[in-house]
Parts: C-alpha cells; sequence; structure tokens
C-alpha cells in the first residue's frame, strides 16, 4: 500500500472506461468526488454520502461498489466504469439502458446510473435471476421519484431479452 | 405507432440521462476563482448566540470568509411573508437559533475540504433557551416564545362559517369526532441543494444557479431581501434536476446567502448541500393536528362538519407559508356533498425545522382526518363504510358543483368511479381475504379513501389567510399565470419553452407532444429547453413545477401558442395554395388542402415563407413564427366577500382500496392488495401519468408505514440520516392495481386535470382505516410503525 502523508497531493491514475486517466488529488477525496470533479465523468450521481441510497454505485474491476465509501487512492492502477460506459459510441443505448426507457423506469434520473452500474454487474454474474433476485438487489437502492414500479418492468424486460 | 397526444410516448429526456449525460446543478461549469461554502448549524433547538469567534478558522490556509447573521442582517432584509406577524428570517440566525440545524454563520473557503475544516476552528458560544416543541403545549401562555415581538407562538387564528353548521348540529341523529394527528415528513429528492451565485459589484447586480423548483413567487422574495429590483436577481434554473416534490422551493434562503457570500468575498461562492444537512433543516411538510366533527343522520348522511386545523410550521413562516393550510381550504369537504362546515386554521410556530412545499401540499393533512371521521362514522353508526361514503359523494347531476367553501368542482362521476373500482370482484376479493385471515386468527382491516385532488392553485388561496377587510385593503389577489413560447426557426424547425422546472415529470416528451398534435408533426420534431433563466425567459409568479399546475396550465399555454402558429400557418399555406384558410390543415408535415389533400406544402417551406419571404405572407400578417401561450383561466377568482374561494382550477377524483395485514408477533403492517382508480380528466401520455401514479403511491406508503421526522421533548432532532429516517425501497413497495376513468374537465381546452399528488394524499388515509379496521381501535397515528401497531394492540387488549 502507497504512503502519503496527509496534507500532500497525490496523483492518482486508473483506467476509466476503457481510457487511461490520471489527477491530483488529495489523499482524502472521495472516488465519488474524483470522479466528479477531477476526472469530469459527473454521471455518477451523490445522494447520501453514507453508504444508503446507491446512487454512487460505480464497477471497480467488474465488481458493483459504493464511490461514496470508497477513497479515490483505493482505486490507484484499477479498471473503473461508470454509466459513461454503457451506451455505444453513436450513443446508441444498450439493452438495459433500452429498457429502462421502454418502461419508464426514471423520472429525474439521479438514482438510474447507481442502479445501472449495479445490474450491469448482477446480470453480468447472475443473466436469469428471479424476481425475488433482481427485487433484493434493486432493494440496495433508493429512488425517490418512479415508486419502483417502472424500474421493476425494465429489469425484467431486460433478463427476458436474453 | 401513433404518437399522438394521449397515447404512450417513451420519453426524450431518457437517453441523455441513461447515459450519464445529465446536466445536473452541480455538473455544470463553474467561474473561474469560484469557492465554496460551507455552513455551521446550530446544535440547539432554541438558544441565544453569545458570541461568534472565526480567528482561528480565518488563519487558516484558502479560507476566505466566515460571515455571521449580523453581517447578513446589514446587508439584507428579512424575507417577506404573507401572514403581517413580526417574525423575522435571514438567511442566517440573527441573535438567536430556534431550531436544530438553523444556517449559524458561513465559512467561504477555496474548497469544500478546506471549508469543512475551518468550520471545526469557528468557536460559537449559545446560551440555550427552553424549547417549544410540541404545538398544542406551544399554543399555551406559559409556552416559551420563539418570537418575542409575537407575543405568543400561534401567530394566526381565522374561523369560517358556511352554511348554517349550528343547525346541522342541532338537528342530526348523532355528533361523531376525532383527533387526528399528521407527522413531520419529507420526500427527501436524491439530488440535494445547489446554489452557485455571483455578484457584480459594477451595477449590483446578482446572478445565481440553483435547483429552484419554484413557485417563482418567491423571486421577488429573494429580490427583496437582497434589496435589488427583480432584474437584478437573476436567477437560472439547470437543465436537469435530481427530484423535487415540493422540496426545492426550500433552496431560496440558500440563494440568499449564497449571493450575499459572493458579495462579501468578491468571488463566486457554490454550495451544494450534503445529505445531514437535508436531513437536519432542508424541509419538511407541517405537522397538523385536527380536531374534526361530524353531524350525522343515523343511516350516515353528514348533514355539517366542524374542523379545527393546528398546523405547525417550525420556527420560521417562509413564503409562501402557510400555504398547507390553505391550498385545499375551497376543498375542505372533499369528495363529499356537505353544506355546512366551520373551519378553524390556526398556525403554531415551534422550535422545529420550518415547513414548507411537499407533495401533496395540505391534501394528506386534510384527507387523513376527513377520511378517517368517514370510516368513525360507519363503526359509530354500525353501517358499511362504503354505505357511508355512497350516501355522502358528490352526485354526478351536480357538476360543475360549489362546494362550500367556494371550489367549482369542474367535472366527475364519483359514484361510477367507486362502483367501478369496488366491482369485478374487487372487494369481494379483499372481503374474502379478511375473512380466511380473521378466521385463522389473524388481524385483517379494509380500507377506504375518497379524494378529490386539485391542480393548478389559485395564486390568491393564501389571501384567505387574511380578513375580508384587510383583504379589501391590499386588493383582490387571484389567477395564475401559465406561459409557453413556440418558435419556428428559418428551417422549419420547431422548438418550445415554458414555464416549469424540470424535476422528472417528463414535461419535455408532453410538450413536444402537445405543439406536435397541433402542427401536424412527430414528437421527435420539436425540441424542447427547459432550462429557465428570470433575466430572459417568460414567466410569472405562478411559474414552477407544483401543485400539478403543468397539465392544467402549462401544456395549455404550450397548446394555445401552437395553435397560433397553426392558424398562421393556415393563412400563409392558403394564399400559396389557393385556397381559403379553413380548407387547410396541417398533417403528416405538410400543409395542405382538406379537400384536396394533394394541394400541398412541406411544413417546412410555409415555415420558411416567414424568415426568407415576407413578401409573401397574407397582408397585414407580422412576420414574426414565434408565440408565447399566456393562460390565466377565469375561474380563478379572488376569494369572496364571505371566504369563499376556489382554490385551484381542475378538481381530479381518486378512490383507493386496500386491505391490510398486521403480524402479531412482529407487527410490520403488510399491504396485501391496493386498488387506486383515478380520474384526472383526459391522460395526455398514459406512460407519464401511471409513473406520476406510482410515484405517488410509493411517497404515500412511505408516509403511512415509514418515513417521520423525530424530534424529542427537549427539541433535539434523532431522524438524521438515512438509517433513522426510513425511505422505503423496493422491498417495502406492494404492487398497485391502477384503474382510470375519464371524465374531461371543461375548463380547460384540453380536458386534462392534475394526477400527480393525488396517491400522496389518499394513501395515507387508505391505510390508516385499515389499520383501524383490522385493530377495530379508534386512533391510528401515522406512520404505523412496528413499535406504535405494538402500543394499538396492548391497548386494544386492554380495552377488550
Ligand atoms: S451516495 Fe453513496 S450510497 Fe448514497
Ligand atoms: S428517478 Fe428520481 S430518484 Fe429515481
Amino acid at each position: 500500500m502507497r504512503r502519503v502523508n496527509k496534507d500532500q497531493k497525490v496523483r492518482i491514475s486508473l483506467t476509466l472506461n476503457g481510457r487511461k486517466v490520471s489527477a491530483e488529488t488529495e489523499p482524502r477525496t472521495l472516488l465519488c468526488d474524483f470522479l466528479r470533479h477531477s476526472l469530469a465523468a459527473t454521471g455518477t450521481h451523490v445522494g447520501c454520502e453514507h453508504g444508503v441510497c446507491g446512487c454512487c454505485t460505480v464497477q471497480i474491476d467488474g465488481a458493483a461498489v459504493r464511490s461514496c465509501l470508497t477513497l479515490a487512492m483505493q482505486a490507484e492502477g484499477r479498471d473503473v466504469r461508470t454509466v459513461e460506459s454503457l451506451a455505444g459510441p453513436d450513443g446508441k443505448l444498450n439493452k438495459l439502458q433500452q429498457a429502462f426507457q421502454n418502461n419508464h423506469a426514471l423520472q429525474c434520473g439521479f438514482c438510474t446510473p447507481g442502479i445501472l452500474m449495479s445490474f450491469t454487474d448482477f446480470l453480468s454474474r447472475n443473466p436469469k435471476p428471479t424476481e425475488d433476485e433482481l427485487r433484493e438487489v434493486l432493494s440496495g437502492h433508493i429512488c425517490r421519484c418512479t415508486g419502483y414500479a417502472g424500474i421493476m418492468a425494465a429489469l425484467k424486460e431486460a433478463v427476458a431479452a436474453d | 405507432m401513433s404518437q399522438r397526444l394521449g397515447t404512450r410516448v417513451v420519453r426524450k429526456e431518457d437517453p441523455a440521462l441513461l447515459s450519464g449525460r445529465g446536466r445536473y446543478a452541480d455538473d455544470l461549469p463553474v467561474p473561474n476563482g469560484t469557492l465554496h461554502a460551507h455552513v455551521i448549524r446550530s446544535p440547539h433547538p432554541h438558544a441565544e448566540i453569545v458570541s461568534i469567534d472565526s480567528e482561528a478558522a480565518l488563519a487558516l490556509d484558502g479560507v476566505w470568509a466566515v460571515i455571521t447573521g449580523e453581517d447578513i442582517k446589514a446587508l439584507s432584509d428579512p424575507f417577506l411573508v404573507a401572514l403581517k406577524a413580526p417574525v423575522h428570517q435571514w438567511a442566517l440566525a440573527v441573535e438567536r437559533v430556534r431550531y436544530v440545524g438553523e444556517a449559524v454563520a458561513l465559512v467561504v473557503a477555496e474548497n469544500r475540504y478546506i471549508a469543512e475544516d475551518a468550520a471545526e476552528l469557528v468557536d460559537i458560544e449559545y446560551n440555550p433557551l427552553e424549547a417549544a416543541v410540541d404545538p398544542v403545549a406551544a399554543c399555551e401562555p406559559s409556552a416559551p416564545l420563539l418570537h418575542e415581538e409575537a407575543k405568543t407562538n400561534e401567530v394566526s387564528v381565522r374561523a369560517f362559517h358556511y352554511g348554517d353548521t349550528a343547525t346541522a348540529f342541532a338537528q342530526a341523529d348523532r355528533h361523531v369526532k376525532l383527533t387526528v394527528n399528521f407527522p413531520r415528513l419529507s420526500f427527501t429528492p436524491m439530488e440535494c441543494f445547489v446554489v452557485i451565485a455571483t455578484h457584480n459589484p459594477s451595477d449590483g447586480s446578482y446572478d445565481a444557479l440553483a435547483n429552484f423548483q419554484g413557485p417563482f413567487s418567491a423571486h421577488p422574495v429573494m429580490a427583496r431581501a437582497l434589496r435589488v429590483p427583480g432584474p437584478k436577481m437573476r436567477l437560472r434554473i439547470p437543465p436537469d434536476s435530481g427530484g423535487s416534490f415540493g422540496i426545492k422551493l426550500s433552496v431560496f434562503p440558500y440563494v440568499v446567502l449564497m449571493s450575499l457570500a459572493a458579495k462579501i468575498t468578491g468571488r463566486p461562492v457554490k454550495w451544494v448541500e450534503d445529505r445531514a444537512e437535508h436531513l437536519l433543516a432542508a424541509s419538511t411538510g407541517p405537522n397538523r393536528v385536527t380536531e374534526i366533527e361530524a353531524a350525522v343522520t343515523k343511516d350516515g348522511k353528514i348533514l355539517g362538519l366542524k374542523m379545527d386545523q393546528l398546523e405547525d410550521y417550525g420556527a420560521f413562516l417562509r413564503a409562501p407559508m402557510p400555504g398547507p393550510l390553505y391550498r385545499m381550504h375551497g376543498s375542505v369537504t372533499g369528495g363529499y356533498d356537505i353544506p355546512n362546515v366551520d373551519v378553524v386554521n390556526r398556525v403554531v410556530l415551534t422550535n422545529k425545522m420550518p415547513a414548507a412545499l411537499i407533495r401533496g401540499f395540505g391534501g394528506p393533512q386534510l384527507y387523513l382526518s376527513l377520511e378517517r371521521l368517514v370510516q368513525r362514522i360507519a363503526v359509530e353508526l354500525g353501517l358499511d363504510h362504503i354505505e357511508v361514503i355512497r350516501r355522502n359523494l358528490v352526485p354526478p347531476e351536480k357538476f360543475p358543483y360549489h362546494a362550500a367553501a367556494g371550489s367549482l368542482y369542474d367535472s366527475g362521476d364519483y359514484p361510477r368511479a367507486v362502483e367501478t373500482a369496488i366491482g369485478d370482484g374487487r372487494l369481494n376479493d379483499l372481503k374474502k381475504r379478511r375473512d380466511a385471515a380473521r378466521a385463522a386468527g389473524r388481524k385483517y382491516g379494509i380500507g377506504f379513501a375518497v379524494v378529490v385532488e386539485p391542480a393548478m392553485s389559485n395564486m390568491g388561496y393564501l389571501s384567505t389567510l387574511l380578513t375580508p377587510e384587510a383583504r379589501d385593503k391590499s386588493g383582490p389577489k387571484n389567477g395564475a399565470t401559465s406561459m409557453a413560447t413556440v418558435v419556428i426557426d428559418p428551417l422549419g424547425a420547431v422548438s418550445v419553452t415554458a414555464d416549469v422546472t424540470v424535476q422528472g415529470q417528463g414535461h419535455e416528451t408532453a410538450l413536444s407532444q402537445i405543439v406536435a398534435d397541433r402542427l401536424g408533426l412527430r414528437p421527435g420534431d420539436i425540441d424542447v429547453v427547459l432550462e429557465m433563466d428570470t433575466g430572459k425567459d417568460q414567466w410569472s409568479i405562478a411559474a414552477g413545477s407544483y401543485s400539478c399546475r403543468f397539465t392544467p396550465g402549462t401544456a395549455v399555454a404550450a397548446h394555445m401558442a401552437a395553435d397560433r402558429l397553426a392558424e398562421k400557418l393556415k393563412k400563409i399555406a392558403a394564399k400559396q395554395l389557393n385556397v381559403m384558410a379553413e380548407d387547410v390543415e396541417l398533417a403528416g408535415g405538410k400543409v395542405r388542402s382538406k379537400s384536396n389533400p394533394d394541394n400541398a406544402l412541406p411544413f417546412k417551406r410555409v415555415a420558411g415563407t416567414s424568415h426568407w419571404s415576407p413578401v409573401m405572407l397574407p397582408e397585414g400578417m407580422d412576420p414574426v413564427l414565434s408565440e408565447t401561450g399566456v393562460w390565466n383561466p377565469p375561474e380563478l377568482e379572488p376569494p369572496s366577500h364571505d371566504d369563499r374561494i376556489n382554490t385551484s382550477l381542475t378538481y381530479g377524483f381518486v378512490f383507493d382500496m386496500c386491505g391490510v395485514e398486521i403480524d402479531p408477533i412482529t407487527y410490520p403492517v403488510k399491504i396485501d392488495r391496493y386498488v387506486s382508480m383515478h380520474d384526472a380528466g383526459t391522460i395526455l401520455n398514459p406512460l407519464l401519468a401511471n409513473g406520476q401514479i406510482y410515484g405517488a403511491f410509493a411517497q404515500g406508503v412511505a408516509a403511512a408505514l415509514y418515513e417521520e421526522f423525530v424530534t424529542n421533548e427537549e427539541g433535539a432532532f434523532l431522524t438524521g440520516t438515512f438509517a433513522d429516517y426510513l425511505v422505503p425501497t423496493v422491498s417495502e413497495i406492494p404492487p398497485v392495481e391502477l384503474l382510470h376513468q375519464e371524465t374531461p374537465s371543461p375548463f380547460t381546452p384540453l380536458g386534462a386535470k392534475g394526477l400527480a399528488e393525488g396517491n400522496c394524499m389518499s394513501v395515507p388515509a387508505c391505510v390508516a382505516n385499515a389499520v383501524a379496521d383490522a385493530l377495530g381501535v379508534a386512533n391510528v397515528e401515522l406512520p404505523a410503525t412496528p413499535k406504535r401497531i405494538h402500543a394499538l394492540m396492548k391497548q386494544g387488549a386492554a380495552a377488550s
């Protein structure tokens, strides 16, 4: 583990959505702040900063993590993926995103990136989950707008489309 | 697939939001040199500020200023409120703090981390005072006073009389009475408040970006506080906002605070609220204590109603408070035909977070008391609850219906909605489930709720709070102006701006459908830009997204603007097609003769005429293809001399029915089946409509079973994280069966009413009724948490 002085600025390098990037920040910077403010990846949102809402979910080496509970330094040298990685280069939505649009699974869209990143990880490991399993993963996220009905419908559609 | 108005069109908003390309306030670039602010908040519910020592904080590298209430008082005026009482609030506490979380000082530094470090070095000495917490106790003469100049905490009392309630009570077979408490809660949007403010010393103007939601009647409040004319307080609203539900009105004191901080430091200042601050101090719905009593005949007909509503606004009234107490005033009799009503409205201030807008806005409080009362009438008279409802519903032949307190219900068929909802075996199924559960010794209850859902508030409703004499003096207040502008560009492309703030409702999609419909285009052909700039865009005091004003308001304004453009295009084309304008229609991207559709011109070509070839326009026509629709319906009159007020333009109808089962060992209330029937007039886009209803339903369930801001007797705040303040996840939200009936409103050209708040009003009442039925108790406190259910069951067991 790299040792640094708390007041010293550090340069953190990582792979963000397939591209090598680096920026200087303070050692105490949270990964969510680093992504948003230092790397301009503002698609990742911060809803609670205490690990409850799931808005800030990103993937590190393929596993969904809460970036508000992760220090930027912990992502040093690793492969980070955020919601910006999901659509095709031409902006075409992927299957999960398209299912969200089809089923009105978002209103304000603030919770959505975190939910997409959780399920991108989960569905890659469990392509044929039951409805209960979907609900269990979704219960790690708070959405204040939709009442979850559209999100469940979208998840079911995405799974059925496989 | 058809994309016309009334059909299910998926949202234009979604691709950007699904790809991380939203543009929320905290995503936008800030001016060079922007500083970051952190708010220091009061740990006490009530205390004098003895001293604030900022020396150590200012000595820290990167700290620009520590701003206190004294600085703010010198530079700004207190916020205006509707109520004329000596209750003064500035953007920071002055001399005294009155709730836990009140903003006491602002640290401005090079970044947020430094500002938070510096805040720890600010030494504030307080002299704690006794706090007034309970609303009823706060009205006692012995209670600690929040605002000494006001001489009382009960800052407004008004009594209203409609019909002859005394005679109704004298002639009744029976009186049924109940006290109902509505708790404090918020719908905590996932994005917290954000403000970026700049000050320009050369002309003394402010320019602020904030995720404010309206109503824009708060704009003059901000400008007055900053001591500048409106145009010098330029407010911009970002293109996206992470939910609001009423809450983001309350960012306005921080817009003023950051504007002043920008003036003091000479630098732009940015503030992003964190979740802890949001839960502690952002906003709450007001709690209300209602004493409600009905005069009834023995067959359940309600002859008269008396209500005493005591609403607790916390430490300050902020514009437009006490809105929730008055917004429903005209329709205080709900879905029932009750000619005689006495209402007493009382406003009390306590040492708690100030209350403000929240989805449902006064409806949840009203309907919890009214609908609990109707259930009690059934119990006390030994009648079927649904029978009592049937006997009192406003009959369809009475529409448009003048409600006792002044609302003019536009349209509806309430009995049909109720019969449809309980029909098709739905109520029988609930009864079967109940009987089976009870036979097995389990607790099961059925609840109903009847709700009239107002939409598009009359801006004059709050003046009902003043006496008729005071209103005469200050002049009549009424109306609600909606505005939308449609523009056609030189190549025939169509764009729309409107007086709403985006919070996720899908306005972009709905507006594109409405305008496309009038112009014979597809929604995909219409660009809608909804970020707002008070310096350049059309707005009125009614602007913003609240109280379901979009569908009966802004949507109509857009329809009017598009219609005017369509008429113009028809006239232009008539000349070129050699037909009468009456024979011209816009369809399929063409402007064509109705009688000979082959005689047609492309839409773009006709539109281009006005830009490139004004010489070809019909005589006298001005060449601009830009129209602003302004919609101000005449039904929104000022309060009458006898205090009758038509509080809203349209009135939808909601009827809910549910079965709940209560686990006798762990006590959670489980919603077993839920049915919700809506009549919101014409539906513009069923996908968006149902989305709004599902969202409101979940918030209704949250209010009924989970969410509550808890303050203890001393005034300490106990629900400061999402671990204590329980927002339901998908596991807590049961499925809901939605039914629709469409009785178009005769008062708007689109026939559409609001529908996004109804379930915030109906669900708490419906679930409370079901719990009352399950446990056989009269008093059900919400949220009906396992702890409360346990207490009720003990009480029930002791009674039996
Ligand atoms: S912001 Fe990370 S879980 Fe809420
Ligand atoms: S869409 Fe707004 S919080 Fe989920």
